[in-house]
């Protein structure tokens, strides 16, 4: 394995500026890796190799010119598929967006590029993000790294898997349940759920609007708080944008001092139904965090034990509308347009054929919630409750600066084992929930192996625009982690079977 | 409440999509499970809890009203499944009858 595809973000882009190494090297070097390993994985749904040189070789020439380039200028990137980037095949997963090329970039995108991040392709996730473990993929699913026969988390299982398989340095999540937070835990990788507004939407495809949130993923805390500052703040294309201050988050990252930081242990998140490695490994953690000098107290959010119910009628609402777009009419997949059918027939034969099993029964749901006669019982009884947990989070924070918790009850599963049990499923994102329902920020951090060698994640909530806590936190971690391991986690990641590099690629190939 | 399989047909045609009898047979008791597992958020959800639709303050936001360069319409209209003269081309809504 190239050293280059080992480095982090942060010593790549230095190494970039000081023409040391070119971006185009850095990025041939991960193109060859995907070629090599991504038959295994299956992280990428598509791979942009003209498009990634040509972005990569722009950014040399800028500093072969004398100018000054962003922290993270040079350096390959994941885009998970959700975003759109013009003229690149954007999917989300779905049969229905099949070869869709948007015709302009999501904010984040279009940041991304601004600051000279080479986007290597678009990763694969569960059908419009819908799934804990990339197993919705109407692509077929993504393998965890370190087990593949296990899941690597969804819906953003293509970005974590390309973070722990070294095939990007960076990559790009969103996060609705916890579709970031949720992989990184299951890969050992760092995932963060930015404050609600921090970072903007424009451009991503919708699943739930009041709950989707679009956030950095990387292999470090620093280099994951460095493309934090490259995509958040004010964007007045989304309207749900914070005009406010993007939180010092690279400080955060640089100092890792967590002396006096009171952490509170949600009470909720924890006991029966948690794997015990999982509870060992969190409290572990906890006490590592004492030992730094945080003070520990243990806090009750009573009414998170709805949270999840909450979740799952809200989210089905707004989906349900928001896939209302996907009529056959404008754009991507149309079927039975013989002539002899209406608008309305063809549109439910393309939405039939376009869209998996779990789209269907969520739309479905939603549908159901909001229908005249259940709205009051269900979509307007689950707003209570995220008044209720929004509550929870405002009391807790009174009392603590941070909130912690396991990311997920149990490590990666194997594949397969929930798919035909929708609740078990959903369970998953049990501990991320609520912090979508209140639009606080989130992390998790790698916190340690079972003794089956799949990692665990730690998991740390912060109030509406404290994002820079969280980095304090996981950088103190991985601080003391690093050096009781003797480096970085993602170090013990089995070696990949791999492929001839290079011949079969071709740009924008969508398989 | 048990959910049958005729609402399940009738929710996937007011979300049109042209379910199978084999989709709605599976579908069915899945829902049931899920609606009769979120159902209980009606537990605290009392008459003085006020609702949130939303986890940040929201505001109507207007933009000055200014022309600007759009799409080009070529580019909107590149990945439309059919069209006629820069239109999208949908299917008929009325049939001869109508």
């Amino acid at each position: 394995m190239s050293e280059l595809i080992t480095a982090d973000a942060a010593d790549l882009a230095g190494r970039i500026a000081r023409r040391e190494v070119s971006s185009v090297e850095v990025t041939t070097a991960h193109l060859d890796r995907i070629a090599a390993v991504d038959p295994t994985i299956h992280a990428f749904l598509s791979v942009d190799e003209q498009g990634a040189l040509e972005q990569a070789a722009a950014v040399d020439a800028r500093i072969a010119a004398g100018e000054t380039v962003g922290p993270l200028a040079g350096v390959p990137l994941a885009l998970k598929d959700v975003l759109a980037q013009r003229g690149v095949p954007t999917t989300a997963g779905s049969r229905i967006l099949e070869g869709w090329r948007p015709p302009y970039n999501a904010t984040v995108t279009q940041r991304l590029l601004d600051a000279g991040i080479v986007i290597l392709g678009k990763t694969n996730m569960d059908e419009f993000a819908m799934g804990s473990s990339t197993e919705n993929s109407a692509y077929g699913p993504t393998y965890n790294p370190w087990d593949l026969t296990r899941v690597p988390g969804g819906s953003g299982g293509g970005s974590a898997a390309a973070l722990a398989a070294f095939e990007a340095p960076l990559a790009i999540g969103t996060d609705t349940g916890g579709s970031i937070r949720q992989p990184a835990g299951f890969t050992g990788t760092v995932g963060i759920k930015p404050t609600y507004g921090g970072t903007s939407r424009f451009g991503q495809i919708a699943l739930a609007s009041s709950l989707d949130q679009p956030g950095p993923c990387g292999r470090t805390v620093l280099d994951t708080a460095l493309l934090h500052e490259v995509i958040a703040g004010y964007d007045p294309m989304d309207q749900t944008s914070l005009d406010a201050p993007v939180p010092p988050v690279v400080r955060a990252a640089r100092s890792g001092d967590v002396t006096g930081l009171r952490i509170g242990v949600v009470r909720e998140l924890g006991g029966e139904g948690y794997a015990p490695e999982v509870e060992a490994n969190f409290h572990a953690t906890v006490e590592m965090l004492a030992d730094l000098g945080a003070e520990v107290v243990e806090v009750s959010c009573p009414n998170f034990e709805y949270a999840l119910a909450a979740y799952y009628l809200i989210l089905p609402s707004e989906a349900s509308s928001n896939l209302a777009r996907f009529d056959a009419m404008r754009y991507g997949l149309r079927v039975g347009d013989d002539g002899t059918r209406s608008t309305e027939q063809v549109m439910a034969l393309t939405r039939e054929a376009g869209f998996g099993a779990e789209v269907k029964r969520r739309i479905i749901i939603g549908t159901y919630a909001l229908s005249a006669g259940y709205r009051d019982a269900y979509y307007g009884s689950a707003q209570k409750v995220r008044t209720l947990v929004q509550q929870d989070f405002a009391a807790a924070f009174a009392q603590a600066d941070v909130l912690v918790s396991p990311t997920t009850p149990t490590p990666a599963f194997r594949m397969g084992e929930r798919v035909d049990d929708p609740m078990a499923m959903y369970l998953n994102d049990l501990c991320t929930i609520p912090t979508n329902l209140a639009g606080n920020a989130a992390a998790s951090f790698p916190s340690g192996l079972t003794t089956d060698g799949l990692p665990l994640g730690f998991h740390v909530m912060a109030p509406h625009l404290a994002d820079d806590r969280l980095y304090r936190v996981g950088a103190a971690l991985e601080r003391r982690l690093s050096a009781t391991w003797g480096g970085p986690l993602l170090r013990k990641v089995p070696a990949l079977p791999t492929t001839t590099p290079a011949t079969t690629m071709t740009e924008g190939v969508t398989r | 409440m048990a959910l049958s399989q005729d609402e399940v047909a009738r929710l996937a045609q007011l979300a049109r999509i042209d379910l199978s009898t084999e989709e709605l047979a599976h579908l069915a008791p899945q829902l049931d499970v899920i609606l009769e597992a979120v159902a209980r958020v009606a537990d605290v959800a009392t008459d003085d809890v006020v609702p949130t639709s939303h986890p940040v303050p929201m505001t109507n936001v207007f933009r000055v009203d200014e022309v600007r360069t759009s799409l080009p319409v070529e580019d909107v209209l590149a990945m439309a499944p059919d069209r006629q003269d820069d239109r999208f081309r949908v299917p008929r809504i009325l049939g001869e009858e109508q």
